[in-house]
């Protein structure tokens, strides 16, 4: 696949924090500046739904960061995603203390429905923040590191590597399903009441959580820069495009995807972890190998290998989806199904791959016109007797 | 067993209703003793119904139950389970036994030996004959006991059956006197079993006992592990019973191994149909088909389709509907196939991952397509009459369902087998796949062979959906409870190699079924999809991987 430039990518992406930060300030402004009923008013259910959209849009950020310039094609994203939520939804759990149905201070309704006698061992802890917080990283950067460890050792790639993910994320749903695993069984883990205190209804908590889900959208984003520029991203990249031929110039390839597998995954969590309070809820369905796909073709809308595009991608679908479910929910997976062919037939560079390859191209074109301009002046310059490397040179660098 | 009639409908016209009770309280009288009716036989119990009235006194009535029993006579049976059911009452008018038959609002007394109608009762016209658990029991026991002699052999057999599972001393001597007169080979020897499993539980001298523990452990079952674990509080027999436990054990364990293995291999088949189709796209090919769980599906539809227009044009076809869905399903699913190929996956060649998610969206799109055609709800596809039962082979119970599959399995492998080895297409599709271009250059048209490739693969799909509509539900969500298992099945057996498939369906089935036991079915299959993740770290090309130039692919 054809290779963005890095400033380019760089650029769009601190676009599109700026969008982001300012835009979700605005949207926070009407939400609480103004009374319902105002024209004006945004209401909160719209604010949650952004939310959500943009705690998709980490996610596809992070299928983006193995997919797009790793070259793995995951299925099991959601795996991570869900366990993130689920680190969240188990600090939720504890902090409803006795207000639950049962009144139990220590354990969650499900566990006294089904006559535990004490917390298992893997709850313990999470009734403070800072813990489940660490866990929402942990969790899916450990399975990520295992399942990595084992499986780019092995060199297993491709379509094997994509098949395994999703039996990985299967396995995970058929395990979460089961009561006897002490996460809720099939109906996971609701009936939030607080979050580090404050009301999870409140119109402002929800507002700070919409705030919260932008801000780490955009460290995200910066993180991603940050990767995709360094020697290590740009290695990466040579590693999707030629394995073989990066592994026999000496890289440890394994390496390259484990650490990027790994970080995504630990992305993929985050995003799990602030989805969680905002739809006041997180059961085993999150697993399903149809919801990792489905986060792939958010990536693949807006273009892989972009960054930008996998955000704008996730929030168009989403959008999408929402508006077909409500308006013509018979119609939707007609348009679901529709959209991953026409992608990868006609648009295999998403919506933003055009854009930036139209960008690119212009940018080349410039950089030749000014080479050749240089070096036309060069040849003037030896005309008149300067050294022509030491010039072309410098402005060759500048042009950089 | 009497019931409750179901009349509301005839409220309007009474006389026809009327009628209706009369002949359906005769109907339901009649299956245990034809004789009643005539009443000859009948009669003789007429002077022993007062000894069912007294009162709160049990031990009185449990005699008079006795003494209906002992007349051995067919009305007896159903008689003493109106009893049971509490049915019988007392008319307060005359203290006559009467049986309370209910229509609609009102409650008529019927006779309970001749069924003749004896007028309406009121609310309170009537008392009911107390009875208790102890004397349900009873009623239950001497029951089983005239109906050994009933004169359908079925019903005897069910007798001793549930003599059997319920043994208890009282039972010797009429299974002894039901023996005497029996000369069904069948139902001998299950009486024999039940006689001796009563033997054990009364007070027969010992040696008889012993003989007993011999018959009871030849059964060999749980049951009859359960009669001897019984039989080891008695000291007496506490030594041999306990040696004849151990050897029923062994053969118990021996059965449970081999219906595990069966088990398995019934699993094994349903993943081999599943996978087949597979093994041939994904595997021949190198194409991956996310539609492939909904060509299966197509095939299941297809045989609902056939099943309703045969039930409603020519039902005297409906035991060969399965055979002409068959050659259906695989044009249907293979033209689907074909048609995917053509429009969708040609422009996707050598670009795998983007395959995959363009599959996937076909596969939403056909889900939805059957979704908005048949409905959400799982259809009724039903199985022909020679699939329905079972047989027992030794300690092995077989369903033909499971059977039917398991053949069917082998043979539609072995077609394929055949296929892609011995005729000029399957030659066309192994060239083509090894080297495309030199393929190409001998004269074959490969865009051609890709297209009925994918065809055949889909088409194969569509054959098990037929099959798997026999013993799954058919919603538009049956291909996505195959998919993943069918991948794994071809990536653990080893990618474009058939008998990889193969060998990867059946070990993988009896895999799980082995581990069924000990984890759960459900923790099984996490263990199942656990063991293929680390075997595909061990071994990233299957256990049969492609070798030479191929492999690169």
């Amino acid at each position: 696949m054809t290779t963005i430039s890095p400033i380019l990518l760089t650029r769009f992406a601190l676009g599109a924090i700026a969008i982001l930060l300012v835009g979700s300030l605005v949207v926070i402004y009407l939400n609480l500046a103004f009374d319902p009923g105002d024209p004006w008013h945004v209401p909160t259910y719209v604010v949650s739904l952004l939310g959500k959209y943009l705690a998709f849009a980490l996610l596809a950020l992070s299928i983006d960061l193995v997919w797009g310039f790793g070259g793995v094609l995951t299925l099991g994203h959601g795996a991570f995603f869900a366990l993130g939520g689920y680190a969240m939804g188990m600090y939720l759990m504890r902090q409803i203390g006795d207000r639950g149905v049962y009144g139990n201070p220590l354990l969650p309704d499900f566990m006294v429905f089904l006559n535990w006698d004490g917390l298992p061992w893997y709850w313990h802890g999470f009734d403070m923040f800072w813990f489940a917080a660490l866990m929402v990283v942990l969790v899916p950067g450990l399975l990520a590191f295992v399942f990595g460890w084992l499986a780019f050792r092995s060199r297993v790639t491709g379509v094997y590597l994509s098949i395994i993910t999703q039996a990985m994320t299967f396995a995970l749903m058929l395990a979460f399903f089961r009561n006897e695993m002490g996460f809720g069984g099939n109906n996971g883990l609701t009936d939030f009441k607080d979050i580090l205190g404050f009301s999870i209804q409140a119109r402002e908590t929800r507002a700070a959580l919409f705030f919260a889900t932008a801000l780490a959208l955009c460290l995200g984003l910066l993180l991603a820069i940050w990767l995709v520029r360094s020697r290590f991203g740009q290695a990466l990249v040579a590693v999707r495009d030629a394995e073989a031929r990066a592994r026999f110039i000496g890289y440890r390839v394994e390496h390259y995807k484990l650490i990027i597998w790994t970080v995504s995954a630990a992305m993929a969590g985050v995003a799990g972890a602030l989805y969680v309070p905002q739809v006041g809820i997180i059961n085993p369905g999150e697993f399903a190998p149809a919801n990792s796909i489905e986060a792939v073709i958010w990536v693949a809308v807006g273009g892989r290998g972009t960054l930008v595009g996998s955000i704008v991608g996730a929030v168009l679908v989403n959008f999408g989806k929402t508006y077909f479910t409500g308006a013509f929910p018979e119609l939707w997976l007609f348009v679901l199904g529709a959209l991953f062919v026409v992608v990868t037939v006609l648009l295999p560079r998403g919506i933003m791959g055009p854009f930036f390859g139209l960008i690119d191209r212009r940018r080349q074109r410039k950089l030749i016109a000014e080479q050749q301009e240089s070096a036309a002046r060069a040849s003037a310059e030896r005309e008149a007797g300067v050294d022509p490397d030491d010039t072309a040179m410098a402005r060759g660098g500048a042009a950089e | 067993m009497l019931q409750r009639l179901p009349t509301s409908r005839f409220r309007s016209i009474p006389v026809f209703g009327a009628l209706f009770c009369l002949v359906a309280l005769l109907m339901l009288l009649a299956p245990d003793g034809a004789r009643a009716q005539d009443g000859q036989d009948a009669e003789e119990l007429r002077p022993l119904l007062s000894g069912l009235d007294n009162g709160r006194d049990f031990a009185a009535t449990e005699a008079g139950i006795r003494a209906i029993a002992a007349t051995g006579n067919p009305a007896a049976a159903p008689l003493l389970r109106a009893l049971r059911n509490g049915d019988l009452e007392i008319r307060k008018s005359d203290n006559r036994v009467v049986l309370v038959v209910e229509e609609g609002r009102d409650d008529f007394a019927v006779d309970p030996l001749t069924g003749e109608r004896l007028g309406e009762l009121g609310r309170r016209d009537t008392n009911r004959i107390s009875i208790n658990n102890n004397i349900r029991n009873l009623i239950d026991e001497v029951v089983a006991g005239l109906t050994l002699r009933a004169e359908d052999p079925a019903i005897r057999r069910t007798a001793a059956l549930e003599m059997l599972a319920a043994a208890s001393g009282d039972n010797v001597e009429p299974l002894r006197a039901a023996l005497a007169e029996e000369d069904d080979a069948g139902v001998r020897t299950t009486m024999q079993r039940a006689l001796a499993a009563s033997i054990l539980q009364s007070d027969a001298p010992t040696e008889e006992k012993l003989e007993a523990l011999e018959t009871v452990a030849a059964v060999g079952d749980r049951q009859a592990l359960q009669l001897l674990n019984r039989a080891t509080a008695d000291a007496e027999l506490a030594e041999r019973s306990a040696e004849l436990i151990r050897g029923v054990e062994r053969k118990l364990q021996m059965w449970e191994f081999a219906q595990n293995i069966w088990f398995g291999l019934s699993l094994g088949s349903v993943l081999l149909l599943a996978a087949i189709g597979l093994a041939i796209t994904f595997g021949v090919m190198g194409v991956i088909n996310m539609a492939h769980g909904e060509m299966v599906m197509l095939g299941a539809y297809t045989t609902f389709v056939v099943q309703e227009v045969i039930r409603q044009n020519f039902p005297e076809l409906f035991g060969a509907s399965l055979a002409i869905a068959l050659p259906l399903a695989f044009c249907v699913a293979g033209l689907v196939g074909i048609l995917i190929e053509r429009t969708v996956i040609r422009f996707l060649y050598g670009r795998p991952l983007e395959t995959l998610l363009a599959t996937w969206g076909i596969s939403l799109i056909l889900q939805q397509t059957v979704r908005v055609i048949f409905g959400a709800t799982n259809r009724e596809v039903g199985n022909p009459d020679w699939m329905s039962g079972a047989f027992q082979l030794g300690g092995l119970s077989i369903t033909y369902s499971r059977m039917a599959i398991v053949i069917f399995a082998l043979i539609v492998f072995g077609l394929l087998v055949l296929l892609l080895q011995r005729t000029a297409f399957g030659l066309q599709i192994r060239a083509v796949t090894q080297n495309r271009k030199m393929a190409s250059t001998m004269g074959i048209r490969t865009p051609w062979t890709d297209a009925l490739t994918f065809g055949l693969g889909s088409g194969v799909a569509g054959i098990a959906g037929v099959a798997l509509s026999q013993i799954d539900n058919v919603s538009p969500n049956l291909g996505q409870s195959y998919i993943i298992d069918s991948f794994l099945v071809v990536v653990f057996g080893g990618v474009g190699n058939l008998w990889g498939t193969f060998v990867g369906a059946l070990s993988l089935g009896v895999l799980n079924k082995f581990l069924e036991p000990y984890a759960g079915a459900v923790l099984g299959k996490i263990l199942v999809l656990v063991l293929i993740i680390l075997f595909i770290q061990r071994r990233p090309r299957g256990l049969f991987p492609q070798k030479g130039r191929a492999a690169e692919g």
